[in-house]
């Protein structure tokens, strides 16, 4: 248990998905303009990132890996479907998003109006992809993903409501203008990155 | 018969139309500067920024996305018509991952090393931005060359920005070019290489400073 626990710290700070992998960066810098919205939106990615990533372990294991077809029956046990991760990957996370969005609309009308908008922006969040592509390379188990899901979400969410803090602060501020916008808020991850560097070399 | 007769002037717009008119070299090199999917539009900066520590891996990312952004472009322009408004996402997905497929099953035949490099970062070209922005934006709506001039225009665009940051970060993180030890064949051995741009943050700042110069030069203002 405290493994899988040190597994989410690690991935939320450690190896922050934004700081240290640059993934989700498209949304991350241009939904942090609020904090209420970053916060929305940083709340349906540790939602979908720990859903997908055991489910699409789920698929890796018994359907594209290199014999593990077998359990239909032995004649697929040499069949490698490899190839298809990434189609498939990004389908279910496309059609989980989808389904989210069904869902939470049908039984929570209130939920989905603040969250609806961010939804379908979050197929399309590299952080959820790569999520699940490094959950594979990592040879992780079933737990371990979901750990990992949880942790990497978790880490997005903070790195984007930190940064959208600063930026309303920042509007009372001179800002040359040519820095103005994108410029300023890529100087400002780089100083938050600074920051979250302090945690490497630390060892759960 | 009025059908016919403007069947007859589409044909004839089409004709008198050039190759490269004004109208497409505009849809062509607007991307390259004035409205560049990275510094001005936002798009695309999580590859922009992984795979930068080098200047080899990202020629090799920038060939890949040129390839994919313009075969996804003239694909899902041919096919505009015929996609159901409710499912394009998906579609476009698709269309996306496939050649996406396509790219990373061939570096793996021709290039194993470099797979290993660039990893996972291949499959995350499918959630570039800039290339389903793109579609969405301009190929499903227009004729297919002018889509394939607009996806070469953007994802060259797209190109020079990382090929540029890349080549400041492998010069003041590692102290070379292409692997090329510059600063020992000037005879400077002593260069302080910086870790720091080796690392994340280099990447963030020398975008930042890259966006700073050239907003200053063409005077684009964000509110």
């Amino acid at each position: 248990m405290s493994e899988l626990f040190n597994l989410v710290i690690k991935s939320a700070f450690m190896d922050n998905m934004i700081f240290a992998y640059f993934l989700g960066m498209c949304s991350f810098l241009a939904v942090s303009k609020k904090v209420s919205t970053a916060n929305g939106l940083g709340l349906a990615v540790i939602f979908v990132l720990s859903c997908t990533a055991p489910l699409n372990w789920l698929i890796q294991k018994n359907i594209l890996d290199e014999g593990a077809l077998s359990w239909i029956s032995s004649d697929f046990a040499t069949i490698d479907l490899t190839f298809l991760q990434l189609l498939m990957f990004i389908a279910v996370i496309a059609s989980f998003v989808q389904l989210v969005e069904m869902i939470i609309e049908k039984f929570s009308p209130a939920l989905y109006g603040s969250l609806g908008i961010f939804l379908p922006l979050i197929a399309v969040n590299c952080s959820i992809l790569g999520g699940s592509l490094f959950m594979v390379q990592r040879d992780f188990n079933i737990q371990e993903a979901t750990a990992f899901g949880f942790g990497s979400g978790l880490g997005f969410w903070l790195a984007i409501v930190a940064l959208a803090a600063i930026r309303e602060k920042l509007k009372y501020s001179h800002v040359p203008n040519g820095l103005k916008g994108l410029g300023i808020t890529m100087l400002l991850t780089g100083l938050m990155g600074l920051a979250f560097k302090t945690f490497i070399g630390m060892t759960l | 018969m009025s059908t016919e007769i403007q069947e007859k002037e589409v044909v004839k717009i089409k004709q008198s139309e050039s190759l490269i008119s004004k109208r497409r070299r505009k849809i062509l090199v607007d991307p390259l500067d004035d409205n560049n999917p990275i510094s001005i539009q936002v798009l695309g900066i999580c590859s922009a920024l992984a795979v930068t520590i080098k200047l080899e891996p990202t020629i090799v990312m920038s060939i890949s996305v040129v390839f994919v952004m313009i075969f996804s472009s003239l694909i899902t322009s041919m096919i505009r018509n015929y996609i159901p408004v409710r499912v394009r996402i998906i579609v476009q997905l698709a269309i996306i991952a496939t050649l996406v497929t396509l790219v990373s099953e061939f570096l793996k035949a021709f290039n194993y090393e470099m797979f290993k490099v660039l990893g996972a970062f291949v499959g995350l070209i499918i959630t570039n931005c800039i290339i389903l922005g793109r579609l969405e934006a301009y190929a499903m709506g227009n004729k297919p060359y002018d889509s394939v001039l607009d996806a070469l225009g953007s994802s060259v665009g797209y190109a020079w920005i990382i090929l540029v940051v890349a080549f400041f970060r492998e010069l003041l993180g590692s102290g070379s070019i292409l692997g090329w030890k510059v600063f020992e064949a000037v005879g400077w051995d002593t260069f302080p290489t910086n870790g720091l741009f080796v690392d994340s943050i280099g990447a963030f700042i020398i975008l930042g400073l890259l966006i700073w110069a050239q907003r200053t030069r063409n005077g684009y203002i964000e509110n």
